[in-house]
C-alpha cells in the first residue's frame, strides 16, 4: 500500500534541499515508504469518532501578556552569522525572485 | 518587453471578458511585542537590536502565543463578519527564503481563527457592494533583504543582507471569496475594498495600517474568462488562469495594478496566448508587472501542524466580550457623522483624505463646533502638516487643545489672528491655548477705559468720522476700528471698539 514513490522522495528532497544521489534515492525511497505506511497503519484504528488532534497533551490557550523583554545585544545576534555586514546578515545573492 | 506585453485598454479589456478577482490583505498588528516572543514590535530601529533565539530561530527556543496578538486578530475577524473557530492551530509553512530565519513561517492552514464573512463596501458614488470574506488567518511577518551591488534590485545584486527586525511581527491575513460580477467597476471596488479593511483596522486600533510603510499590503488575484452568450449564465463559465500581484503598497496602485494586469491579460487572450498562471511583481515606476516564480514551485509548501504550539480556543464569553468592543462600520459613522455635523459631501470626503475624521470627531466631543473643529484640522493644522511632511495626527496638537482654542475664540478672549498665533505656540511646544495666551500676552483688550483711550485717541486725528456716522454711514467707523486694532496690536475686541465709537456718536449699534 505504498504511496510514496521513488519519484515523490526526490521531489521532497528536492523541496527540503537535500542532496540525493541515485543511489541514495534507490535505498531511501523504499525505506522512508515503509515508514510513512507503518504510520498510515493508525487511521486503520482511528475511527470517526476520534477527533484529529495535532499535539499530544490536551492543552490550549497557552498564551504570554504583551510585555517587551529584552531582545539580544546585536553582536550576540550576529554571533553565529557565517558573514555579517553593516548590523546585519550577509546572505549569498538571491536569485530567481525579487523580494 | 515581448510582444505579449502589447496591453489592451482597460475598458476594452472589460468589454471582451468578463474580471474575476480576490485580494489577500496582511495587517501588520500594532502589538507592543512580537507574535511569539517578547522583542519589542516598532519600526525603523537600528538593524537587528529587536531580534532574539526565538525570532531568529535559534535552536532550543520555544515559541509563545501573544494574547494581545489573538484578541486583535478575533476582533478583526469579528468586524470582517467571521465566525470565529471553537478551536483553531497554528502550522508550519515550509520555504527557503533569506528573510525566513527558520525556514518556515508560522500561520494558520486548515485551521483559522475566523473564516466566512462579509463585508459591506461603499464606493465613491454610494454604490454598496458585499464582499464576501474566505478567512482570516495569524501568522508573523519575515524579516527585510537589502540588495547589495548593482542598481539596488535583485538582478545585478553581488550579495544580500538581512534585518530581522520585522522578522515574527504578528500578521493578519484576510482572504476574500472569488470576487465576481463587477465588470468594468473591478478596479474601482479593489481599491474601496482595501481601503474599507484600512479604515477597519484604524478604527480597531490594532494597526495604523500605514500602507506606505508596509503595515498593509495587498496581493491581487485577477484571471479573465469569456463573457456568457446572451441568455447564459456568467457564473457557469469557468474562471480563467489568474495571476497574482504580490506587496501593493498604496491604494493607487491596487487599483492600477487591476488595469494593468486585465490589459495584460486581455491582450494575451484575444491573440490566442495563454495567461500564465503565477505570481507578478508591481513595480510603481512603471505601473507595471513582471512575472516572479511560478506557482507550481512555490505552493509546494508541505504545510503541517506546529507542535511547538497550542491550539487557541477563545471561549464564547470572550468573544462576546471583544464583539462588544467593536467600533462602527467606518462608512456608517461616516454617514452618521456627515448627518451630524452637516457637513457638504466634499468637506467630507477632504477630511477623511486627510485622515482628519477621528480628530474632528474628538475636537467636537471635547466642546467645539463641528465647522469650527473642521475648519481649525482642514485649514491651519493641515497646511502646518503639509509644510512640515507629517500627518494630522503626528502633529503635536491634540483635539483637546483645539476645542479649548477654539472655546477661548467664542468667549470673545482672543479672536482669530490672536487664536493662531497661540496655535503656532502649542505647535512650537509652549504648552496648551490657555497657557500660551497668558505667556504671550495674547489676550483681546476689553477692558472698557483702555479701549475709550484708544478710540478717543483715533477720533482726535479723525474727527470727520463721527459726523459721517451720524449722517448714516456706519461703515465710516471702520477706520476707527482700524486705526484701534493697530494701536493695540491687533489684541482688541473689534466688536467692543465698534460699539463704543457709535457710542460716541451718539448712534444705536
Amino acid at each position: 500500500m505504498s504511496t510514496l514513490s521513488r519519484a515523490d522522495v526526490a521531489r521532497l528532497a528536492a523541496l527540503a534541499r537535500i542532496d540525493m544521489s541515485d543511489s541514495d534515492l534507490d535505498r531511501l525511497s523504499g525505506q522512508i515508504a515503509a515508514i510513512v505506511d507503518a504510520v498510515a497503519l493508525v487511521s486503520e484504528v482511528a475511527g470517526q469518532d476520534v477527533p484529529a488532534t495535532s499535539h499530544p497533551i490536551p492543552m490550549s490557550n497557552v498564551h504570554r501578556a504583551d510585555e517587551v523583554r529584552p531582545s539580544l545585544a546585536p553582536a550576540d545576534a550576529l554571533a553565529a552569522a557565517p558573514e555579517a555586514e553593516d548590523g546585519r546578515f550577509r546572505v549569498p545573492r538571491i536569485l530567481g525572485e525579487e523580494a | 518587453m515581448t510582444a505579449a506585453t502589447h496591453l489592451v485598454g482597460y475598458d476594452d479589456a472589460m468589454k471582451a471578458f468578463d474580471p474575476v478577482f480576490g485580494i489577500e490583505v496582511h495587517v501588520e498588528l500594532n502589538t507592543k511585542t512580537k507574535m511569539f516572543c517578547g522583542c519589542e514590535n516598532t519600526f525603523g530601529n537600528e538593524p537587528n537590536t529587536q531580534v532574539c533565539p526565538v525570532c531568529l530561530g535559534l535552536p532550543g527556543s520555544m515559541p509563545v502565543t501573544n494574547e494581545k496578538a489573538v484578541e486583535s486578530a478575533i476582533r478583526l475577524g469579528l468586524a470582517l463578519g467571521c465566525s470565529i473557530r471553537e478551536s483553531s492551530r497554528f502550522a508550519r509553512k515550509n520555504y527557503f527564503y533569506p528573510d525566513l530565519a527558520k525556514d518556515y513561517q508560522i500561520s494558520q492552514y486548515d485551521e483559522p481563527t475566523s473564516y466566512e464573512g462579509e463585508l459591506e463596501v461603499v464606493l465613491d458614488d454610494g454604490t454598496v457592494v458585499m464582499i464576501g470574506i474566505e478567512r482570516a488567518h495569524m501568522e508573523e511577518d519575515a524579516g527585510k533583504n537589502t540588495h547589495v551591488g548593482g542598481t539596488g534590485g535583485i538582478q545585478g545584486a553581488s550579495h544580500s543582507l538581512v534585518d530581522y527586525n520585522r522578522g515574527g511581527v504578528p500578521l493578519v491575513e484576510i482572504v476574500t471569496k472569488p470576487i465576481e460580477g463587477m465588470g468594468e467597476r473591478t478596479a474601482e471596488v479593489a481599491r474601496a475594498y482595501v481601503a474599507t479593511i484600512r479604515d477597519i483596522v484604524r478604527a480597531l486600533g490594532i494597526s495604523d495600517g500605514r500602507m506606505e510603510q508596509g503595515r498593509l499590503r495587498a496581493d491581487v488575484n485577477l484571471s479573465l474568462r469569456p463573457k456568457a452568450a446572451d441568455g447564459e449564465d456568467q457564473s457557469a463559465v469557468p474562471f480563467g488562469k489568474r495571476s497574482e500581484t504580490k506587496n501593493i503598497n498604496s491604494l493607487r496602485a491596487v487599483e492600477r495594478s487591476i488595469h494593468y494586469e486585465a490589459g495584460r491579460q486581455a491582450a494575451l487572450l484575444l491573440a490566442g496566448q495563454p495567461v500564465v498562471q503565477e505570481t507578478r511583481h508591481w513595480h510603481e515606476d512603471t505601473s507595471s508587472t513582471t512575472p516572479g516564480r511560478s506557482k507550481e514551485e512555490a505552493e509546494e509548501y508541505r504545510y503541517f501542524p506546529e507542535p511547538d504550539l497550542l491550539p487557541v480556543e477563545p471561549s464564547r464569553e470572550w468573544i462576546e466580550e471583544l464583539r462588544a468592543t467593536l467600533p462602527e462600520h467606518p462608512a456608517k459613522m461616516r454617514a452618521r457623522l456627515r448627518e451630524e455635523w452637516g457637513f457638504s459631501d466634499l468637506e467630507m470626503r477632504d477630511a477623511v483624505a486627510a485622515d482628519a475624521l477621528t480628530l474632528i470627531a474628538d475636537t467636537v466631543a471635547a466642546g467645539a463646533a463641528p465647522q469650527a473643529a473642521r475648519k481649525w484640522w482642514m485649514g491651519e493644522l493641515a497646511r502646518t502638516a503639509n509644510e512640515q511632511d507629517v500627518t494630522l495626527p503626528e502633529l503635536p496638537v491634540t483635539p483637546a487643545h483645539i476645542a479649548e482654542l477654539q472655546r477661548l475664540v467664542d468667549e470673545g478672549k482672543i479672536n482669530d489672528k490672536l487664536a493662531r498665533q497661540a496655535l503656532e505656540g502649542v505647535l512650537a511646544g509652549e504648552g496648551s491655548p490657555a497657557e500660551v495666551v497668558a505667556s504671550r500676552g495674547l489676550e483681546v483688550v476689553s477692558d472698557d477705559s483702555a479701549l475709550e483711550a484708544a478710540v478717543d485717541d483715533a477720533l482726535a486725528s479723525q474727527p470727520e468720522v463721527l459726523d459721517k456716522i451720524r449722517e448714516g454711514k456706519v461703515q465710516a467707523a471702520g477706520a476707527i476700528v482700524g486705526a484701534v486694532m493697530k494701536a493695540t496690536r491687533g489684541q482688541a475686541d473689534a466688536g467692543r471698539v465698534r460699539e463704543i465709537i457709535l457710542a460716541r456718536a451718539g448712534v444705536e449699534g
